[in-house]
């Protein structure tokens, strides 16, 4: 007789036979978190990273392969100038961490740098807890060089690992990003900062949880110390980013997925997305989940391009831009906006219609003149 | 975006076709731009790895950087760009002529004109995207401050002469490139989107092929495919048909063509330095050319697709009739150049790694000012632009259909006309709201009296008639005229005026104090970047 199976175990099965057997789990990092937190209605990537598809393969085989790849000279680049950041011990990061955050506190003399391995992310992660526990403890500077963090998202954990977490004396957390790109008198490129904070911000919520286990709960600090190479050299520099705002909005849209269980609930028997199986099958799994496609997707997903051909096939206006959207009221398809705009269709007592029509008769008065070959003119 | 420019990208999503989003061009198009395609190598600042340029669309010039990492080869790259760049910018320097500009008498206090010289036309740097005019500043910021065995016979590493002075040249370009409508350096991505509306979003707009592909497809194919051809499609080896404009390559490009090339000329290098006789090292050297070779060719045909894309894209631009105000603007443009010039020659130090509080603000009102300036100039040139000003009721159209006579109740009395315009615009217009029409390019003032009716307003019109009792010969519309009235200015007033730098009130700083040249950048011991 099978043991009697509780509510996890269920979904944490229901979600590898949606993998696909034998298919294994890609772990879900702190950036897919961020990027799902940014669009927390698009059911389809949130079951697809609970259940730790590969989503790289999966699109390559709808025939609609992801265009993301990382160059081999910035990877280079990246854990050459992490290590550097992190080298001595961290006396170089800890001492960043001193001057930037916390001035007030006894400089770091020498760092703990406890170890952290242990076997598999649950491991680890209990490894990372203990440590931080002990850390708080000693009153003094600690490093932990890339712990590990399990955080709940819609009702599966995830595993984040940070490039390092830094204990105050006071017992506080701070979370360190180590960037690569540069900071360049004292700036850096704000769309990147603005991705550093969102996936820094998903570290501290997971560091909250294991606070919140602790008595009494330690401090985790809102503001996060993003290190990047000083101007065009590679020599550390640090910058304190107040991620507050990161924090609450991905909290919220953390809180707001709707959990994987329910998409999952409503998904048809014997749904998988293994990359394995031929296209067609495969196509009308994905698009048995309803996708929430907008271009910002393009720079964040790996399924952007397939759910872009979807939404174009549709009509859909998002795929212009979210802005298209608002703009339009209640009119979602090319092909209403156009009927609409033309007078075919609509209510001409609705505001967006009238505006509409209005608009369409302007371009066209100022277009109709122009192909006559006269200006219209403004005297 | 406005619902005009929305209902054109809808229009082109359903024809196909790219839909004209202006009927006029509204950038000044230089008749010799330099076009500047440069790549950069992934994951470092300031570590070039070629560029394409020139101004003759058949013979551009290859720079190529073999092993971006080694500073004396990116020093050597420098050195080439300042040896096409800086002929290119002085060919402009020389030809001058005398304009008046008005400045503050320092005695008097009082605004005089002074004579001044303005260069007649100014260099023009075209790169392929956004992304191109962020690297030309990270470029001019990596420059300036180098030093040049001549200013610091101390110096490391010393820089190539005339380096710097690229620097400082690429700096004023990518800080005038933030100056709405200005036009000394251009991202042909931006300017194309202003002219066209895409059946994509304005992200996708920013892929200079998908971009081409919606307006100008080959054989005339739907835009969306032709976009998405160039977009994703990879040729046998896995390569982009249709490379990124740059300045960041395909990372399929980096790990499987360039990163083993790069490896390959690491390899000749070494070897050719430990040759150990002269029969050798000929050898070796032939090993070391051909290994260059590659990476030669390599950056060649990443960059060549882009500079043939932006020279149709001018094409395109081109043929387009040019806006009424655009000369206007090159002449700011044109002070813009002929300034940074004057500062050049008279051996001001590079411009600062940050704005004193007064610059600071001058560049922000600037900004500020051009850009409605700008706005209004688009408005007055392009009956498309009119049209969504009108949409937004900042402005309305129609016929006059009455004309009435009045004066001013002054002791002289004035022509003071009241006009009544039909017109199926809905301006927000509250009592005594100034309005103005373009009066052969002056603006005319009036001011809204009432509404008639549902689709009349009855305007007053307050200048530009003259001194005399009965208004100058077409100051005022006759019946049946078509006017146009905006409810935004014409022409745009400077703002309250900032104190000098030497003035800056210590809340802000204080005065900047002598004008010293700043320290160049340390340089790390080890050449990595």
């Amino acid at each position: 007789m099978p043991p009697p199976r509780t509510r996890g175990t269920a979904l944490r099965h229901r979600l590898a036979e949606l993998r696909g057997t034998d298919v294994p789990a890609k772990a879900m990092d702190a950036r897919a978190l961020a990027a799902l937190a940014a669009n927390p209605g698009c059911e389809r990537r949130a079951i697809l990273d609970g259940a730790g598809v590969d989503k790289a393969a999966l699109a390559s085989a709808l025939g609609a392969p992801s265009a993301f790849g990382q160059s081999q000279f910035a990877l280079v680049r990246g854990n050459a100038f992490e290590a550097k950041a992190k080298a001595d011990g961290g006396a170089e990061l800890l001492r960043l961490v001193h001057e930037k955050l916390d001035r007030g506190a006894e400089p770091p003399a020498r760092a703990h740098v406890p170890d952290l391995s242990a076997i598999g992310p649950e491991g680890r992660s209990a490894r990372t807890a203990l440590a931080l526990r002990e850390a708080v403890e000693a009153r003094d500077w600690t490093l932990l060089d890339h712990p590990m963090l399990a955080l709940d998202v819609a009702g599966s954990p995830a595993f984040l690992e940070p490039d390092a977490v830094v204990v105050h004396p006071d017992g506080s957390w701070t979370v360190v990003e180590i960037k690569s790109f540069p900071m360049l008198d004292g700036s850096a490129d704000p769309a990147k900062v603005g991705a550093a904070a969102r996936q820094a911000a998903v570290y501290v919520l997971a560091l909250e949880q294991v606070a919140a286990r602790l008595a009494p709960a330690p401090r985790v600090r809102h503001q996060v110390l993003l290190v990047c190479p000083k101007d065009f050299s590679n020599l550390p520099t640090a910058s304190a980013v107040d991620v507050r705002k990161q924090r609450a909005v991905t909290g919220r849209q953390l809180a707001r997925l709707t959990r994987i269980q329910d998409i999952a609930d409503a998904l048809p028997e014997n749904t998988c997305f293994s990359p394995e199986l031929p296209a067609a099958e495969l196509t009308a799994a994905v698009e048995s989940v309803p996708a929430a496609y907008a271009p910002e997707c393009l720079s964040a997903c790996e399924l952007a391009f397939h759910c872009r051909d979807r939404s174009r096939a549709a009509g859909a206006v998002t795929s212009l831009g979210r802005a298209v959207r608002a703009e339009l009221g209640g009119l979602a398809t090319v092909g209403d906006v156009l009927a609409a705009a033309g007078g075919e269709t609509g209510d001409p007592d609705d505001p967006a219609v009238a505006a509409l029509r209005r608009a369409a008769e302007l371009r066209a008065e100022a277009l109709g003149r122009r192909a006559v070959g006269e200006a219209v003119p403004c005297r | 975006m406005s619902l005009i420019s929305t209902l054109a990208r809808l229009e082109a999503v359903a024809t196909g076709h790219a839909q004209p989003a202006a009927t006029v061009r509204h950038r000044h198009l230089s008749d010799r731009p330099l076009v500047f395609v440069p790549l950069t190598t992934a994951g470092e600042a300031g570590a070039p790895l070629g560029a394409l340029l020139g101004t003759d669309r058949d013979a551009p010039r290859l720079l190529v950087v073999p092993q971006p990492r080694d500073r004396d080869l990116r020093f050597a790259f420098l050195a080439e760009l300042a040896d096409v760049v800086l002929p290119y910018v002085d060919g402009y320097a020389e030809a001058v002529e005398a304009a008046e500009r008005t400045e503050t008498d320092p005695e008097t206090g009082k605004r005089v004109k002074v004579e001044a010289e303005l260069c007649a036309d100014a260099p023009q740097l075209i790169v392929p995207s956004r992304a191109g005019i962020d690297f030309v500043r990270l470029l001019g910021r990596s420059m300036r401050f180098r030093r040049t065995a001549e200013q610091d016979p101390e110096t490391p590493y010393p820089a190539p002469p005339r380096v710097p002075l690229l620097g400082r040249w690429l700096t004023h370009v990518g800080e005038r490139a933030r100056v709405p409508g200005s036009a000394l350096l251009l991202a042909m991505t931006d300017v194309l989107a202003r002219h066209w509306a895409t059946g994509q979003s304005s992200l996708e707009d920013q892929h200079l092929g998908a971009l081409l592909a919606w307006i100008a497809p080959p054989d005339d194919e739907p835009g969306t495919e032709a976009a998405l051809r160039a977009e994703l499609a990879r040729d046998a080896q896995g390569q982009l048909l249709c490379p990124p404009a740059g300045p960041a390559t395909d990372p399929a490009f980096d790990n499987r063509l360039l990163a083993p090339a790069i490896e390959r000329y690491d390899r000749a290098r070494t070897a050719f330095a430990a040759a150990e006789d002269g029969l050798e090292a000929d050898d070796r050297l032939g090993a070391l050319t051909a290994a260059e070779r590659e990476i030669r060719d390599l950056v060649l045909s990443r960059t060549l697709p882009t500079w043939q894309k932006v020279w149709q894209g001018l094409d395109l631009l081109r043929a387009l009739p040019a806006g009424a105000h655009i000369e206007e603007r090159w002449t700011r443009d044109r002070w813009s150049f002929t300034g940074h010039r004057d500062r050049i020659t008279a051996g001001e130090p590079p411009q600062p790694r940050r704005d004193d509080a007064v610059t600071a603000a001058g560049k922000l009102a600037a900004r500020e000012r051009e850009q409605a300036r700008l706005e209004a100039q688009e408005a007055l040139d392009d009956p498309l632009v009119m049209a969504g000003r009108r949409l937004s009721g900042e402005a309305f159209a129609g016929e006059v259909t009455d004309v009435v006579m009045a004066y001013s109740e002054s002791r002289r009395p004035s022509p003071r006309p009241l006009i009544t315009v039909r017109t199926g615009d809905r301006p927000h217009l509250a009592e005594r709201v100034r309005v103005y029409r373009s009066l052969s390019g002056k603006p005319q003032a009036a001011e809204f009296v009432e509404r008639a009716g549902d689709d009349l307003i009855v305007l007053r019109i307050v200048d530009k008639m003259g001194r005399g009792k009965t208004p100058e010969e077409g100051s005022v519309p006759d019946k049946g005229d078509p006017v146009c009235f905006t409810l935004f200015e014409h022409e745009q007033r400077g703002g309250a005026k900032l104190p000098d730098p030497e003035q800056t009130p210590w809340t802000h700083g204080g005065p900047p104090g002598e004008a010293v040249l700043p320290e160049a950048d340390p340089m790390t011991a080890e050449d990595l970047l």
